[in-house]
C-alpha cells in the first residue's frame, strides 16, 4: 500500500529560488521550471528515528557544550509543536538546532567575525517531539551579526529549525526569528518570503506562560508541514 | 465573501546558510559534541546488495563547485524496500536508508558509501527504476532541492522508468545518470549536480 499522498506545496508561500537582494541565490538558483511529480514511495516515505539515536541532553544548549560553566548569554526556552496542515501532531520527529552565540559568532572555522567564541557554548541541539507534537529546547538568545551581502546587513537573531515529518517530502529547513527584532524588516533572507503573513510565521512569540521565572524567558514557536490528503474513495487509493 | 478554509499553511523555508554543518554535520565539521552523529551510515552492516560509492560536486550557475553545501539521500534497499512503517517490508537490521554528506571544504567534493537500491514500486503499479532520492540545501538556495540519481547500468530499467519518462526534454534525462566507474577495485558512482545554467540537472517539485 502507498502511504498517504500530501497537499501540494504552496511555492507562492515559500521562497523562490532565485531572489537577487539575497545575492547568493543568484548564481544558485535553476533556471529551468521544476518538474511536478505525483508522490510514490520515494517521496512519500522517509526516515525514522528513535531515542536511541540521540542522547536526553542533546535538546539542552546551556549544558551539551559547558566546557567551563554555563555560556554567557539571555537563557531561553524554545518550545512549540510540530503540526501538520490538518492541525493534526506530528509525534516522534527529529528537530535540530543550530545557532550563533549571545554576542552572534558561530562556532565553525569559515565564521570570523571579531565577537568571541564562547567557551561554553556549542550552538547545536536536537531533540524527538513527544506524542502531541511537543518539543522543548534551553539556549541562550542569539545575537545579531553582520554577513556580507550589502556592505551593512545584519541577520536578525535566528535560530536555524530542521524537521524531518513522516515522508522525505515533507523534509524542511527554516529560520525562526523573535517577536519585535526590528532587524527582520530590514533582511534580505527574511525578505525573499513574499508574503507578509508567511514572514510572521517564522517569528515566535514572546510566551510568558513558559518561562521560568527568575530562570529563563520563554518563546514559542510552531511548525507546520504539509498535511497528508484523505482517501474518501476506497477505489481510489491514491487519494481523492 | 465565503467561508474561510481552516488548513494551517506550511512554515516557509529559509537558506541552510553557510553554517549548516554546525547544526547537522557537526563532526564532519569538525566540532565534537554528539556521541551519535546521524547520517553517516545509511545502510548499516548487514544490508545485502551491491556495496558503492557514490561521489560527486555541486556546480553553481558560474561553474564553480558549492564548497558549503548538505546533501541527504533517500533510497530503497537491495529489494527495493524503504525503512518506513509503510515502505513495502522489512529491511535489514541497521539499514535506515537515510544520509547526510557535506562537502570537503576545499574540493567541493562530496561522497558517500551504500548499496546499489532495488527497483522500487512505482504509482499505479509501475516499476521505478533503482534510484536515490537526494535532497540539497545550502547558502544562497531558498528551498531545498530535489532530484533523484539513476544508474548509467541499468539502461533497460531507466528506459521504462515513469519518472524519467515525465521529463519531456530526452536531452535532460541524463542530466539524472551517475556514470559507473571503479577506483582500487571499488565500484564509484560520479554524479555531478548542476544547479544552473548549461546541462542543468532536472530538479523536482515533489
Amino acid at each position: 500500500m502507498t502511504p498517504a499522498e500530501l497537499y501540494q506545496r504552496n511555492r507562492e508561500w515559500h521562497p523562490p529560488a532565485y531572489a537577487p537582494d539575497y545575492k547568493t541565490s543568484v548564481a544558485r538558483s535553476p533556471r529551468n521550471a521544476l518538474l511536478s511529480l505525483q508522490g510514490s514511495m520515494s517521496e512519500l516515505t522517509g526516515p525514522t528515528f528513535g531515542h536511541n539515536d540521540i542522547d536526553p541532553l542533546d535538546n539542552d544548549l546551556i549544558r551539551n557544550y559547558a566546557q567551563s560553566g554555563d555560556p554567557i548569554g539571555e537563557r531561553i526556552i524554545v518550545h512549540g509543536r510540530v503540526l501538520d496542515e490538518n492541525a493534526r501532531p506530528v509525534p516522534n520527529t527529529l528537530v535540530e538546532i543550530w545557532q550563533a552565540n549571545a554576542g552572534g559568532r558561530y562556532r565553525h572555522k569559515k565564521d570570523t567575525y571579531l565577537a568571541p567564541i564562547d567557551p561554553s557554548f556549542g550552538g547545536c541541539g536536537r531533540t524527538l517531539t513527544d506524542a502531541d507534537g511537543q518539543y522543548v529546547f534551553r539556549t541562550v538568545k542569539p545575537g545579531a551579526y553582520p554577513w556580507r551581502n550589502w556592505v551593512n546587513n545584519w541577520r536578525p537573531a535566528h535560530i536555524h529549525v530542521s524537521v524531518f515529518g513522516a515522508a522525505f517530502a515533507q523534509r524542511l529547513i527554516t529560520q525562526m526569528y523573535f517577536e519585535g527584532d526590528p532587524l527582520i524588516a530590514k533582511c534580505p533572507i527574511v525578505q525573499t518570503i513574499p508574503d507578509k503573513r508567511a514572514v510572521d510565521q517564522l517569528v515566535a512569540a514572546l510566551d510568558l506562560n513558559a518561562t521560568v521565572p527568575l530562570d529563563s524567558i520563554a518563546y514559542k514557536f510552531d511548525i507546520v508541514l504539509r498535511g497528508h490528503r484523505s482517501t474518501f474513495f476506497e477505489n481510489r487509493p491514491e487519494g481523492n | 465573501m465565503g467561508q474561510t478554509l481552516d488548513y494551517l499553511k506550511e512554515t516557509p523555508s529559509q537558506t541552510a546558510g553557510p553554517y549548516v554543518h554546525i547544526g547537522l554535520a557537526p563532526g564532519a565539521a569538525g566540532f565534537d559534541i554528539y556521541d551519535h552523529e546521524l547520517g553517516w551510515d545509511i545502510v548499516g552492516p548487514n544490508a545485502k546488495g551491491e556495496r558503492i560509492r557514490i561521489e560527486g560536486r555541486v556546480i553553481d550557475g558560474t561553474g564553480a563547485p558549492i564548497k558549503d553545501v548538505m546533501l541527504e539521500a533517500w533510497q530503497a534497499n537491495a529489494a527495493g524496500i524503504y525503512a518506513h512503517p509503510e515502505g513495502g517490508g522489512d529491511v535489514e537490521d541497521g539499514f535506515r536508508g537515510w544520509g547526510r554528506v557535506i562537502t570537503d571544504f576545499a574540493s567541493g567534493e562530496w561522497a558517500f558509501d551504500t548499496v546499489k537500491p532495488g527497483p522500487v514500486t512505482g504509482r499505479c503499479g509501475t516499476v521505478m527504476a533503482p534510484h536515490i532520492n537526494l535532497w540539497i540545501v545550502a547558502r544562497g538556495i531558498n528551498i531545498g532541492l530535489n532530484t533523484r540519481m539513476y544508474f548509467d547500468d541499468e539502461a533497460e530499467a531507466n528506459a521504462k522508468d515513469p519518472v524519467i519518462n515525465l521529463i519531456e526534454w530526452e536531452n535532460r534525462r541524463q542530466t539524472l545518470i551517475a556514470t559507473r566507474g571503479t577506483r582500487d577495485g571499488q565500484v564509484v558512482y560520479r554524479f555531478d549536480i548542476r544547479i544552473q545554467g548549461d546541462n542543468e540537472t532536472v530538479f523536482f517539485d515533489i
